[in-house]
């Protein structure tokens, strides 16, 4: 037990976390930037006009990248919190932490962009449907955290308390994930599907894919960045800090 | 090529307002986020080169 907790912790160093954030984060930006560019290039101006929908459905490379994403930000932030809380491991917990801005982040510009496709789409700008609703469930979640961290002062207990709320959470995923098809909504069914081929153009696709990995690339250089600003904060009177901000040792 | 002008392209074909609405909110949330993780990274850098003792609130 103890010596995988060591190895655990070692290889999860706040030290090493940092070093590799300063060095991964210049690529990331840079990878976002060139994604983003060719994702909005093919998705207005490659990818045809719907033939239902017109341009209005052009909101689904936002869309359902940001849906993803702020779906898939949660359960990493459970797990990490999870991991945080079980092993002690400094850096997991701070990163539970960072993550959850970003995630909140992006359930809200799904639930914007999906409301600017609705009006034109249904004619309203919200339902109080199985899927929009339990989509609003996810957004106070990540609310219900950060305010839960920023109400304890205690770093630990934060990160506690953060880590049973997280967990308790996770259970809306699957529900997310699967209401369109256990109830009866006015949400359309999966884009993407596993099991089916793709029922959109490919160019469609394409941008919508891009636009995915624009966002995951953005999503981790900003997590990185506010995690090493908790680890500064966190770490202030440690060696490698003091080493790092050229603070002379005492 | 889709559109026929610019003109063409930034009316959307009516859906000019859901469209740009839209992008509009996510570009900006997108440029902000990212300025305010660095600006409190500087400040967590900053509060680090302080002397010990002299710590404010986390």
């Amino acid at each position: 037990m103890s010596t995988t907790t060591l190895r655990w912790s070692t290889f999860a160093a706040p030290s090493r976390f940092y070093r590799l954030a300063d060095t991964l984060n210049p690529w990331l930006w840079g990878a976002a930037v060139v994604l983003a560019v060719a994702a909005l290039y093919v998705g207005f101006f490659v990818a045809p006009v719907d033939a239902t929908q017109g341009n209005s459905y052009r909101i689904i490379f936002i869309h359902v990248p940001a849906a993803w994403i702020s779906m898939v930000i949660y359960v990493a932030m459970a797990f990490w919190a999870a991991v945080g809380w079980m092993l002690n491991a400094r850096m997991a917990s701070m990163l539970a932490r960072a993550l959850a801005p970003t995630g909140a982040l992006f359930t809200f510009i799904a639930l914007w962009t999906g409301s600017f496709w609705g009006k034109p789409t249904w004619g309203t700008w919200w339902v109080w449907d199985a899927r929009l609703t339990s989509y609003l469930i996810l957004l106070f979640l990540y609310l219900g955290f950060i305010a839960l961290i920023s109400a304890i002062d205690d770093v630990v207990r934060g990160d506690k308390a953060a880590a049973v709320l997280t967990l308790v959470g996770v259970v809306n995923i699957p529900i997310i994930y699967f209401s369109v098809r256990w109830w009866n909504t006015l949400h359309q069914g999966a884009t993407i599907s596993m099991t089916a081929a793709p029922k959109m153009a490919h160019t469609m696709l394409l941008a919508m894919l891009l636009m995915t990995f624009a966002f995951w690339a953005y999503a981790f250089a900003v997590v990185f960045t506010r995690a090493q600003a908790l680890a500064l904060q966190r770490e202030r009177d440690t060696d490698w800090v003091r080493a790092l901000v050229g603070k002379e040792m005492q | 090529m889709t559109w026929s002008s610019a003109s063409d392209f930034f009316a959307m074909g009516g859906y000019a307002l859901y469209v740009w609405g839209a992008y509009a909110v996510c570009l900006a949330l997108m440029l902000i986020e990212p300025l305010m993780a660095r600006r409190q990274k500087q400040q967590a850098f900053r509060e680090a080169r302080r002397p010990s003792g002299e710590h404010g609130d986390d």
